[in-house]
């Protein structure tokens, strides 16, 4: 098989290291070729979990063939190298969405296995390895092995959350969820400090399928942490109302009915909310509705085709920003109803966003910070950053379910913090080992498929079932043939190059 | 309406991405390769992004003698054919078809296969008046180089032979079209150094289809490769001969 060696990087784009390519066309190509290789899929994890400095990366994009969909029982089985933004449109037009997924749909199946991936739900429906019915994992020596909750239970949940480490993620069966309609209804309350977001997040009156909060990162004082609360659902037929014409009734002009004729929901804004009743200019959301309930517009993307100068993100400009948004969604009129890919992949909008941090890239620092001293912890880490005077264009905080049955999975009871620095100095390093001891302090970690540059103690403190998931890959991997530059950094496995 | 359409050489990534596009616009597909196991994924798959009936079959271009029986299978199988993709086709390794035996094999697979299954093909179409052929040749067909000339003359005369069929069929009102990728990203260029503005696949079949709504009959994709093969073409032998290519 022809092989191609190159710089790559995860999303992040750091680090960068020569990685030897092959990428597969054929299923039955798809094998153990070299000593020391590691699967990948789209690139989107942000690190180095994805690369093999100087070793076999085995790119899974071409084996992307969806095998069966079962629009009865909403059941879909495809390879592994497919992406969600393939899939999405195959599965909604049939009434079925994807049952957790993570903030953008240029990931593969088999990378939302490996990394366990969450959504806005995970507080109520746990991880994506929940919802997988079965996978096929390439082993070690080149067998398939069929693996389920109830069939190779432990090398399945070692493969959840298992970053590729357990083998090649070949093929993935995943239960679907129903849904009515291709839209989500949204609900949006500001707070004006962390202890009001959290309140409002906790809130069962507001509480809803889906909910995650925006920060203003570089709020200050008595409003640290201020943000916007986001709570969401798919709708149902009802909820669009006489908003939306069959294709019976084509000749019905676009109603421009400013949202305020919508159904209500019955979580209405509660009292410890802002009121945000003021007039809406975002009337044309319902515009969009003239369609049967379950059809998609196609959306235009736009990709920024160089990298930004280092300079353009600074605590100015994204100090502006945040004041922009903040003041505008919080004006934004709520309930409203909104398209899918707007509600959970905002950034897919813009390609290649990841340009945006500049040449030298950036680290998304995504940690979680168990409910007992969340909120404690989640202000440290804010106050840390700011005292940093370093800045996070985007900071996003979301509540935790349940922990999952997976030993490398990230999720636990609490609450996660999402933070996308640049990388202009060695300082960043420095301050994001501080962040390290916060969140070690409290007994929170962080996630592996963010991660760039956590030290191999750190890891094995922030995850105690480590030792669980390495006695099953030596098991099932004893000569440790499935590496990656992470695993190396994470001293796991023995054999480092 | 849908059309039925049969895609030789169905496990290529640049057969998919055609197939894809012929399934995208509602027509149901014969896939025919020698890779069971592939068909069946690519059938499966093409089933459930677009809701089309997709049948598939055992096919080896280099096994003339099978063709005539495998052409009356397809069509018992659709009923009718209202067109045919050729999308087969073998690199080799030019090193190694220096012999004879492996460049006789190269030259099966892009020539001689294609000639005996392409017979039926317009043997097919000519009395029923309608219809379309469309083989896929390449950019090397144009002009010999040492790089890769066994497969380049394969397809120099795949070329060839689809231009005097396109000149039989007219009459016919039957279409032959040829069409010459250049760099496409797929298995056969993976990895290659010297390859610039690779298309993908999904672009490539995506823009055969569009042929077919065109009069062209030869069409270069990228499209700008008519205009570096005119320049590589006319280069005096003289000169050409001493490059390396």
């Amino acid at each position: 098989m022809p092989t191609l060696t190159k710089p790559l990087s995860g999303w992040g784009r750091y680090p960068v290291q020569s990685c030897e390519l092959e990428r597969p066309e054929r299923y039955a190509d798809l094998r153990p070729t070299t000593d020391t290789l590691i699967a990948r899929g789209q690139g989107r994890s942000y690190g180095d979990a994805s690369l093999n400095e100087n070793g076999r990366v085995i790119l899974t994009e071409r084996l992307d063939r969806m095998l069966s969909l079962d629009v009865q029982q909403g059941i879909l089985k495809a390879e592994a190298g497919v992406t969600l933004a393939e899939i999405l449109p195959v599965i909604v037009k049939q009434g079925w969405f994807l049952p957790v997924t993570p903030g953008t749909k240029y990931v593969s199946l088999g990378g939302c296995v490996a990394a366990d991936v969450h959504g806005k739900n995970h507080h109520h429906d746990g991880g994506f390895g929940d919802h997988v019915l079965g996978i096929d994992l390439i082993m070690a020596d080149g067998s398939h092995k069929t693996c389920s909750a109830s069939e190779n239970a432990d090398i399945f949940w070692a493969t959840v959350g298992g970053m590729g480490l357990t083998g090649i993620i070949s093929e993935v069966t995943l239960k679907l969820l129903p849904i009515q309609t291709a839209k989500m209804m949204v609900s949006q309350h500001a707070a004006n400090n962390l202890e009001h977001l959290f309140q409002l997040l906790e809130n069962p009156a507001l509480d809803d399928q889906y909910s995650v909060a925006w920060i203003d990162c570089l709020a200050k004082g008595g409003q640290l942490g201020r943000g916007i609360a986001m709570f969401g659902h798919h709708a149902t037929i009802a909820e669009l109302g006489e908003s939306y014409s069959t294709e019976a009734n084509p000749s019905q002009p676009p109603l421009d009915r400013g949202g305020a004729d919508l159904a209500p929901l019955t979580k209405g804004g509660a009292d410890s909310a802002l009121p945000l009743t003021r007039g809406s200019w975002r009337g044309f959301a319902s515009k969009r509705l003239n369609h049967p309930p379950l059809q998609t517009k196609p959306k235009r993307t736009r990709s920024l085709p160089f990298n930004f100068p280092s300079w353009i993100l600074n605590p100015l400009s994204i100090s502006l920003f945040n004041k922009l948004y903040f003041y505008r969604e919080s004006r934004r009129k709520s309930p409203f109803l909104t398209d899918y890919d707007s509600y959970f992949y905002p950034l897919d909008s813009i390609g290649q966003w990841n340009r945006m941090y500049g040449k030298r890239g950036f680290v998304q620092y995504q940690c979680v910070i168990p409910e007992a001293s969340a909120l404690v912890g989640m202000i440290a880490l804010l106050k840390e950053l700011s005292a940093s005077r370093r800045s996070s264009f985007l900071a996003v905080l979301k509540r935790f379910g349940a922990e999952g049955k997976a030993p490398l999975s990230f999720p636990m009871p609490g609450y996660t913090l999402a933070l996308d620095l640049p990388i202009r100095d060695k300082g960043l390093f420095s301050l994001l080992d501080k962040l390290d001891h916060i969140v070690l302090q409290h007994g929170g970690r962080v996630y592996l498929a963010k991660d760039a540059r956590i030290s191999a103690e750190s890891f094995r403190s922030m995850y105690p079932r480590f030792e669980t998931w390495l006695k099953l890959k030596n098991k099932i991997d004893p000569s440790n043939r499935f590496s990656s530059s992470l695993a190396r950094r994470l001293n796991i496995g023995g054999k480092a190059k | 309406m849908s059309e039925n359409i049969l895609i030789l050489g169905a496990t290529s990534a640049i057969a998919r991405g055609t197939a894809a596009a012929f399934a995208a616009r509602g027509d149901n597909i014969y896939l025919a390769s020698r890779d069971e196991e592939e068909l069946k994924r690519i059938a499966a798959d093409l089933t459930v992004r677009y809701g089309v009936k997709v049948s598939y079959g055992l096919f080896d271009a280099a096994a003339t003698d099978t063709h005539p029986a495998f052409f009356q299978a397809v069509l018992k199988e659709m009923q009718e054919l209202n067109g045919v993709v050729l999308a087969f086709g073998l690199l080799g390794d030019q090193q190694a078809a220096r012999d004879f035996s492996v460049a006789e094999k190269i030259i099966t697979s892009n020539f001689t296969g294609a000639v005996s299954i392409l017979s039926l093909c317009a043997n097919y179409f000519e009395p029923l008046k309608r219809g379309f052929i469309i083989g896929i040749s390449s950019v090397a067909g144009d002009r010999g180089r040492q790089s890769n000339y066994v497969y380049g003359a394969a397809k120099g005369a795949l070329s060839i032979y689809l231009q005097g069929l396109r000149n039989r069929l007219f009459p016919s009102g039957v279409r032959v079209v040829t069409i010459k990728p250049g760099f496409v990203d797929t298995a056969m260029t993976f990895g290659l150094p010297g390859l610039f503005l690779v298309a993908t696949p999904q672009h490539i079949g995506k823009q055969i289809v569009r042929t077919l709504s065109k009069s062209a009959d030869v069409v270069y994709l990228p499209g700008f490769w008519r205009y570096i093969m005119l320049i590589i073409k006319h280069v005096p032998e003289v000169i050409f001969k001493r490059m390396k290519m």
